[in-house]
């Protein structure tokens, strides 16, 4: 069983969480090009990465910011969602 | 019992207890704690099945799982493993895959025929024409099946378990037991999981007759069973390692999932049969299945035998076989040489013939001899047992899958694993440790390192035990001009075969697995891989490591389908009114996690009962339980503003007091939810989704909210407020009497809402249109709202109220032409295909979707339509997603169909191509039997087109409220 270690609630067993895809800072609707917009919602890079992840705590009703390796599944770091914003994606 | 042996010092059967069973209509008897292969052999049976393309007979191989020539069914279970399973006390078993009986089966004649049958046949043969392809795949299914599955069999399921530990040990041999043990002394919780009814392992089969080693088995079993922190589970196997050392370990009870810090691998390894002419014989068997044999279930494996061996090993299960009164008329010895048990063969008088190369096994129905070549003179022996001891392959699919590599190792001939993971440990003969104390030394300091590793505490530099010598053949094949040199057993793998798919090009061990199918079979390549990777290597000229081997994913051994379904432990939630539902006769559906009525069931059937709810509603008043829609409340200074960017349509200039329906699109402008929101005040709104959405689309918009830096607080008050639709001409009297709300029209008109008393509690009232007549939404406190409900269907006595389900809801909303998200709409449709563009406000400057939605305005191809029916005959009614055929060609599907009781018509949606779309249009309607129906467009709402009746003029409500 995976378990992570979040702010305030502790050591949780992952399936406790949803994921909810990875923090990707979205288009700004009105200066937007159709290929870019496109590319935006179809395209997404799978190359393997430390990347910034939505991860939502069911049973808190709390959303998450995991650090994810997505090659060897490992998770470096946890914030609250609402702090740990980076949009940096 | 023909060839049971005088009570062995560690046997596993209890001989005071008999179990009677019958085996292809004859009765055999054997002993308590038997498999059926044990009781079979020990009444001298020798044939134990027919094999899976040849049906060529079989007997035992491995007797360890890591074959299925012994595969049986019966009347209720197929693939029952007959070399692991015990017999059930008066069990009728019967062998897989024969025509007719195991003794004269039919499909031995393919046999005769196999040379037209060369490796691939299958794909090439049958692939065209195409249209007999569906012919031969019956024929083919028919002759290769392994049992035969009764659909009439009833569900099982077995419970999934969870256990948790610190350190797990997979595999409790000598070195399993071993590191349990050490592990254990650091104070940690230990898990010894063995797929053996006992632990001991190869001590206790391999060394079975080794006085020396008596005192340190005793010692190893007492200190285990001595320990309270070492959990032992036998009769279990690991058939799959997840990451985080999350293993599925697959027990006769149900699958665990054993979640371990770290893992200690001693799984050990597989003994790989010899390949050579008739290798299959049966009589012909691995010498590890000979010593299971006799060690654990006293059974003489043969009368006059022959080893084969390349190990020592071999020399010691010649030793076992003279223990046990069989005559060892020779060794051939291919390789191995002297070793401290070839001394005591020696004396004991067995030839031992060295440079000794096998050529063939001869026999009809099993075993009768052998063709040998020594020093390349052939020669020949009488004998009814081959022992055949020429090597091992690693039991390593747990380390596989950990993501640990294998390497070769030319001194052992064997393959070793390297780079460990993490927390994952390795010890014994998986790790190339061949000695008894070797053994025990390396598990030891693997289960040191194990707990060590779970305090976080430094693991000491490892000793290595690998042996010095060779304990396999480097190449123990040996092709015969006639061939029948069998590489995998479970598909009749030739050598030729294989020989075959590499001279087409198939060289790559992956491509070579699929193209030939080896160790594709139930056995996963356990007695096979490694003699097709030796055989692959040898003909391509590359190294073992350079050939490489085939991933052993989970489940690394066949797992019951029962086990992988697991109980259903789905949550069920019900509505405030649920018991009322119930006193009325409602017949419940599932409706997302909820428990819904689909209907009543007041009348003679169901769709008496429907049509009676949907009457109620049209022409008096009926009452439904909207308890299950999604309800979620938004706060702050920022919600209209939320509001206006989550939904499509514009929410921030609704007043106070006003409901707008509330449509919403993801970012590629396909529809995913609607619902009705309401505004309470400037900076409050509540707002409904559709009872399957709502715990994805309350995650959904908070997560917006943090991404947006919004001012807003959404509460999911889904479980806490409870609703009802109250519709119906009758409606407004009804509820007039209940509340102190004034519901005229011009107080309280259509689509707006209001906030006010009802039965002596607060509610929120919505004036919806859904079902097409006047109504009422009510929302009240979950725990006021079966008060609310028991006084309104009270009252409504008099007004002729009935309570309605789902399904008469269902036809109501059609009428109106009113689509179900989800039903009506798809994963790819947007709001302009289903025919509400109206609901999409491209003056707002931000919203989900919408730059995608100005995009697909342009690009539209189909739209939703309402049809009505042109036949009326009962059997040419469509179903949902039936096709509308037009030339040939799919132009759409029905989405919604019903028969319309007030409007005596069959209606229905379709999403249809825009150029079949225009009123009067008809379409052709494929039905599931292949015949076609017409039907015709028709403008919707097919009822009430002008809405008069949801919003009807006071007079017409006889002066009421």
């Amino acid at each position: 069983m995976k378990f992570v270690t979040c702010p305030s609630l502790g050591r949780r067993a992952l399936s406790e969480f949803t994921f909810g895809g990875r923090v990707e800072k979205e288009t700004d609707q009105e200066a937007v090009s159709e290929r870019e917009w496109a590319e935006y919602v179809f395209y997404h890079n799978g190359a393997p990465k430390t990347q910034q992840e939505w991860w939502y705590h069911r049973p808190t009703g709390i959303w998450f910011l995991f650090q994810r390796n997505t090659l060897t599944d490992s998770i470096t770091q946890v914030d609250f969602a609402n702090k740990g914003l980076t949009n940096d994606a | 019992m023909m060839r049971r042996l005088s009570p062995q010092p560690l046997e596993w059967i209890n001989r005071s207890q008999s179990v009677t069973f019958v085996f292809e209509g004859e009765e055999i008897k054997g002993f308590d704690g038997d498999v059926i292969s044990s009781a079979l052999w020990a009444q001298g049976h020798k044939v134990l099945g027919r094999s899976f393309k040849y049906h060529r007979r079989r007997g035992l191989l491995s007797f360890a799982n890591h074959d299925i020539n012994v595969m049986l069914q019966t009347a209720d279970t197929p693939n029952v493993r007959g070399d692991v399973v015990q017999p059930e006390q008066g069990q009728t078993y019967k062998a897989v895959n024969t025509f007719g009986s195991l003794a004269q089966d039919k499909g031995a004649l393919v046999e005769w025929i196999s040379k037209f049958l060369p490796v691939g046949f299958y794909y090439k043969a049958f692939y065209s024409p195409k249209f007999l392809f569906p012919k031969w795949e019956r024929l083919i299914r028919e002759m290769a099946g392994l049992g035969t599955v009764d659909t009439s069999w009833g569900e099982r399921r077995q419970p999934k378990r969870y256990r948790h530990c610190d350190v797990a040990v997979i595999g409790a041999g000598p070195s399993g037991m071993a590191a349990a043990i050490a592990a254990a002394k650091q104070g940690v919780d230990v898990c010894l999981i063995d797929e053996n009814p006992y632990i001991g392992g190869s001590l206790d089969y391999q060394y079975a007759n080794e006085e020396a080693l008596e005192v340190t088995r005793d010692d190893l079993k007492t200190t285990i069973a001595e320990m309270d922190n070492i959990q032992v589970i036998t009769s279990a196997f690991v058939a799959g390692f997840y990451g985080d050392n999350w293993l599925a370990v697959n027990s006769q009870q149900g699958l665990i999932k054993l979640s371990a810090q770290s893992v200690v691998v001693a799984t050990g390894v597989f003994e790989q049969p010899a390949v050579f002419r008739n290798n299959d014989l049966p009589g012909v068997m691995n010498a590890s299945a000979a010593q299971r044999l006799m060690a654990r279930y006293a059974v003489a494996p043969c009368k006059e035998a022959v080893v084969l061996t390349a190990n020592p090993e071999g020399y010691r299960a010649a030793l076992d076989l003279i223990k046990n009164g069989v005559v060892v008329k020779a060794i051939l010895d291919t390789g191995c040489g002297e070793n401290s048990w070839s001394v005591p063969v020696k004396q004991a008088g067995i030839p031992v013939f060295e440079n000794a190369a096998i050529i063939e096994a001869k026999g009809r129905k099993a075993l009768q001899g052998v063709v040998y070549a020594v020093n390349g003179v052939q020669q020949s022996l009488d004998c009814d047992g081959l022992l055949m001891s020429v090597g091992w392959a690693p039991a390593g699919a747990p380390l596989y899958q950990a993501g640990s590599k294998f390497a070769y190792n030319a001194i052992l001939e064997q393959l070793l694993p390297q780079e460990l993971p993490q927390g994952v440990f390795a010890c014994g003969r998986i790790n190339g440790v061949f000695e008894i104390v070797d053994q025990i030394k390396d598990g030891q300091q693997a289960g040191m390192a194990a707990a060590l590793a779970v305090q976080d505490k430094s693991v000491p530099d490892f000793t290595d035990y690998t042996a010095t010598r060779a304990h396999s053949h480097s190449y123990p094949i040996w092709q015969h001009p006639k061939g029948k040199e069998f590489i995998d057993f479970d598909e009749d793998i030739q050598i030729k075969d294989l020989k075959g798919a590499i001279a087409q090009g198939f060289d790559n061990i992956e491509l070579m697995k699929r193209f030939s199918t080896i160790g594709m079979g139930p056995s996963q390549g356990k007695h096979s891989n490694m003699n097709g990777i030796r055989l692959l290597a040898k003909l391509t000229g590359k190294s073992i490591d350079q050939t490489g081997s085939t991933t052993a994913r989970p489940m690394f051994h066949p797992t019951e389908v029962s086990h992988l379904a697991g109980m259903r432990f789905r949550p069920e939630r019900l509505t405030p009114m649920h018991a009322f539902h119930q006193q009325a006769k409602a017949k419940f559906m599932e409706a997302g996690v909820w428990l819904r009525p689909e209907y009543y069931a007041t009348e003679s059937s169901r769709e008496a009962s429907i049509a009676a709810e949907v009457a109620a509603v049209r022409n008096a008043v009926g009452l439904i339980d909207v308890s299950t829609l999604g309800k979620l409340e938004v706060f702050g200074r920022d919600s209209a503003e939320l509001m206006d960017r989550l939904y499509t349509m514009r929410m921030s200039n609704m007043a106070v007091g006003a409901s707008r329906y509330a449509l919403m699109v993801d970012d590629s402008g396909v529809v995913i939810d609607d619902g009705v929101a309401v505004r309470y005040s400037d900076e409050h709104f509540y707002v409904t989704t559709t009872t399957s959405t709502s715990d994805s689309a309350y995650r959904m918009i908070q997560k917006k909210v943090i991404e947006w830096g919004l001012k807003v607080t959404v509460l999911n008050r889904t479980g806490q407020i409870g609703a009802m639709n109250l519709a119906g001409p009758n409606s407004r009297q009804l509820l007039s009497q209940l509340t102190d709300l004034d519901l005229s029209n011009e107080a309280f008109p259509y689509l707006a809402m209001r906030q006010a008393k009802v039965c002596g509690v607060d509610a929120t009232f919505i004036r919806v249109g859904f079902v097409g007549e006047l109504g009422y939404e009510i929302h009240v406190s979950a725990q006021d709202a079966e008060h609310v409900w028991q006084q309104i269907m009270l009252l409504g006595e008099s007004f002729a109220i009935k309570p309605f389900g789902v399904e008469a809801q269902r036809q109501l909303r059609l009428e109106k032409g009113h689509i179900i998200v989800g039903q009506d709409t798809d994963g790819l449709t947007n709001p302009f295909e289903a025919n509400m563009p109206w609901a999409v406000h491209f003056k707002k400057t931000y919203f989900l979707g919408k730059p995608s939605l100005v995009r697909l305005k342009t690009l539209q191809k189909r739209i939703l339509v309402g049809f009505e029916l042109l036949s009326a005959a009962a059997d040419d009614m469509p179903l949902e997603s039936n096709l509308i055929i037009d030339d040939g060609e799919m132009v759409g599907r029905v989405t919604s169909i019903g028969r319309s009781a007030t409007l005596q018509k069959v209606i229905g949606l379709a999403m249809v191509e825009l150029a079949c779309s225009q009123v009067d249009s008809e379409l052709t309607i494929k039905l599931s039997d292949g015949r076609m129906v017409s039907a015709k467009v028709v403008k919707t709402p097919f009822y009430d087109p002008q809405g008069l009746l949801q919003k009807p003029q006071e007079s017409a409500l006889g002066g009421a409220a």
